[in-house]
């Protein structure tokens, strides 16, 4: 049954032949999904699409049976957390891998954010499917906050404050904003089932962003480590088995490492004020979102200003959609930009150093050291970007992928 | 043309209406009533929480230090401009310097400040200081240092006796 690419695909099966003649889902999966020409040269980096989606639909089998025994009220929700924990069959093990789920999903989905800032995959012809990307990324938070404020702890309902009370930065309509997203005058049970029902829904609509992205990415198909376009059947290999295998075998390790996490170490990443019943009147004395949303935070506080923090936050995730054109450069691959290359390294030391800086209270050297990493974030994407682009003399490229492959075989 | 597309935009906003307005408060949580304290118990120096439409609201009864320091700090100095007395002032338009009563919500991102409950870190103002983004505040509960633009809200208040006070 298998042809190569561009002429459909025959069936021998007769059930199938019979489907694909009226549903042609089969002809799609063997064009997009077996034949389909990838470069022969990714490596690990390229993984994380996979793993990424193995994690969505994890988070999405895991928390559909949550729901079956979790209770959206402010007096019974973190009882039946407990409850889940500790009475249900198994339930400890299915809230743990959701709870970690969701750190694993992010650690997945920076790994693939990193790997296409640095192998350039934002460029053209694929800055929207970098776009969608940044859209199904933007959900991810929006579904991981409030699936964190379920559990009614300490944190959940603080971290519910903090972020609901962003909006009332808004000049003049920014109370009212706030009024609207709580249903009352602080967070309450209506803000705990709006909560309940958008992290239920925004899920799918993941799923169906993703859809969109993997419809943009089999357009051009995949960039690759050296950021050059395949130009012959030399530089390609079929998708599967090949990158079926690899993306098996990444997904493997990766769900190895995230086991480890779940069994011997489900609370690691977690805060245990969450732990606490949520208490309206008591605010915990250091507030932290969160690992992932750490270095947002970080610039949230850097700016001693409501207004200005709050923009410069939204402005962090905001100036990625505008990245493919911030960038000058018609170089892909970082590794043929010898100045970006480390630009790029440093980009990412200043994001884990905002992650400490938020995980840490704002006091003493923490706040001028929040400062300069925010400014440095800023002036990576707002000046160097755009300049290095101009100034920059890139290495020789290889000719093709295939060059660039046995050249390094060879030598 | 243009009268068709007009109506059907009309349509879709007063379809649309209904969706975006369920979500504003239900007229249950519209209708929480005000709460009377009785503030005899609080001794000069201490400061009590109590709840209302789900937020805290701190009654400190003031020392004559805390009085003198909030009205000696000049208005430059303040991002919100407050004078103390205009803080302390019921909706009988009596002034009681020794209460203060306010949200006991930090106007930056919403936390509750410390400095209420005796040993708490009452910042570099004598205040109250919030832990989540370091906001200080005076002892009159303006805004001095940190990310909060404005000071403590003042609830409405009234007292109806020298002991019982009435908020909302």
């Amino acid at each position: 049954m298998a042809s190569s690419h561009g002429t459909p695909p025959v069936f021998n099966n007769k059930v199938i032949a019979w489907i694909d003649y009226r549903l042609p889902i089969f002809s799609y999966i063997e064009k997009e999904y077996h034949t389909f020409p990838t470069p022969r040269n990714f490596n690990y980096f390229w993984n994380f699409g996979a793993i990424a989606t193995v994690m969505l639909v994890l988070m999405i089998a895991t928390g559909v049976v949550l729901a079956t025994n979790y209770t959206p009220h402010v007096l019974m929700a973190f009882d039946s957390v407990e409850r889940i924990d500790r009475d249900v069959p198994q339930g400890w093990l299915i809230r743990d891998l959701h709870m970690n789920g969701a750190s694993f999903f992010f650690i997945a989905v920076y790994v693939h954010i990193f790997r296409g800032m640095y192998y350039g995959s934002y460029k053209a012809p694929r800055e929207l499917l970098w776009i969608l990307g940044v859209v199904i990324f933007l959900l991810m938070m929006a579904t991981a906050f409030m699936g964190y404020v379920l559990p009614w702890g300490q944190m959940s309902f603080w971290g519910a404050t903090v972020i609901t009370s962003l909006f009332s930065a808004i000049p003049v309509v920014g109370d009212s904003i706030v009024t609207w997203l709580w249903g009352g005058f602080s967070i309450g049970n209506p803000t705990l089932n709006r909560f309940y029902a958008l992290h239920y829904l925004l899920p799918f609509i993941i799923v169906a962003v993703v859809a969109l992205h993997v419809v943009a990415l089999h357009v051009h198909g995949s960039n690759n480590p050296t950021g050059i376009d395949p130009k012959g059947p030399q530089d390609t290999v079929p998708f599967h088995p090949y990158y079926t295998m690899k993306d098996g075998f990444g997904v493997v390790v990766f769900l190895i490492v995230y086991s480890l996490v779940v069994f011997f170490g489900p609370d690691m990443l977690g805060d245990a004020a969450n732990y606490i019943p949520a208490d309206p009147l008591v605010t915990p004395t250091h507030i932290v979102p969160e690992w992932y949303f750490l270095p947002f935070y970080a610039i949230l506080r850097a700016v001693p200003d409501k207004l200005g923090g709050v923009i410069a936050m939204f402005g962090a995730i905001a100036v990625l959609f505008v990245l493919p054109w911030l960038d000058t450069s018609r170089v892909r691959s970082s590794t043929y930009r010898p100045i970006y290359k480390w630009c790029m390294l440093l980009l990412v030391v200043d994001v884990v150093v905002l992650g400490f800086c938020g995980a840490n209270p704002p006091a003493g050297f923490w706040i001028p050291l929040s400062q300069a990493a925010t400014l440095y974030y800023f002036i990576h994407f707002l000046i160097l970007l755009p300049v290095l682009g101009k100034i920059e003399r890139p290495l020789p490229m290889p000719p093709s992928i295939a060059d660039a492959v046995l050249k390094k075989k060879a030598g | 043309m243009v009268a068709t597309g007009a109506l059907g935009a009309v349509g879709v906003a007063a379809v649309a209406w209904p969706f975006i307005n369920n979500l504003n408060p239900a007229a249950d949580t519209l209708a929480l009533a005000s709460i009377e304290v009785n503030v005899k118990p609080i001794e000069v120096g201490q400061a009590i929480t109590v709840k209302w439409r789900g937020k805290p609201v701190f009654i400190r009864h003031r020392t004559e230090k805390d009085i003198k320091e909030a009205e000696a700090v000049p208005m430059s100095e303040l991002p919100d401009p407050q004078t103390d007395d205009s803080r302390v002032t019921d909706t009988a338009k009596k002034v009681r310097r020794e209460w203060l009563i306010m949200i006991g919500v930090c106007t930056h991102l919403g936390c509750v400040p410390l400095g209420n409950l005796p040993g708490q870190d009452k910042g570099p103002y004598g205040g109250w200081y919030c832990p989540c983004h370091g906001s200080a505040y005076d002892t009159s509960g303006r805004i001095r240092k940190g990310p909060a633009p404005l000071n403590l809200v003042i609830p409405q208040y009234l007292f109806l006796s020298d002991s019982l006070v009435r908020i909302g």
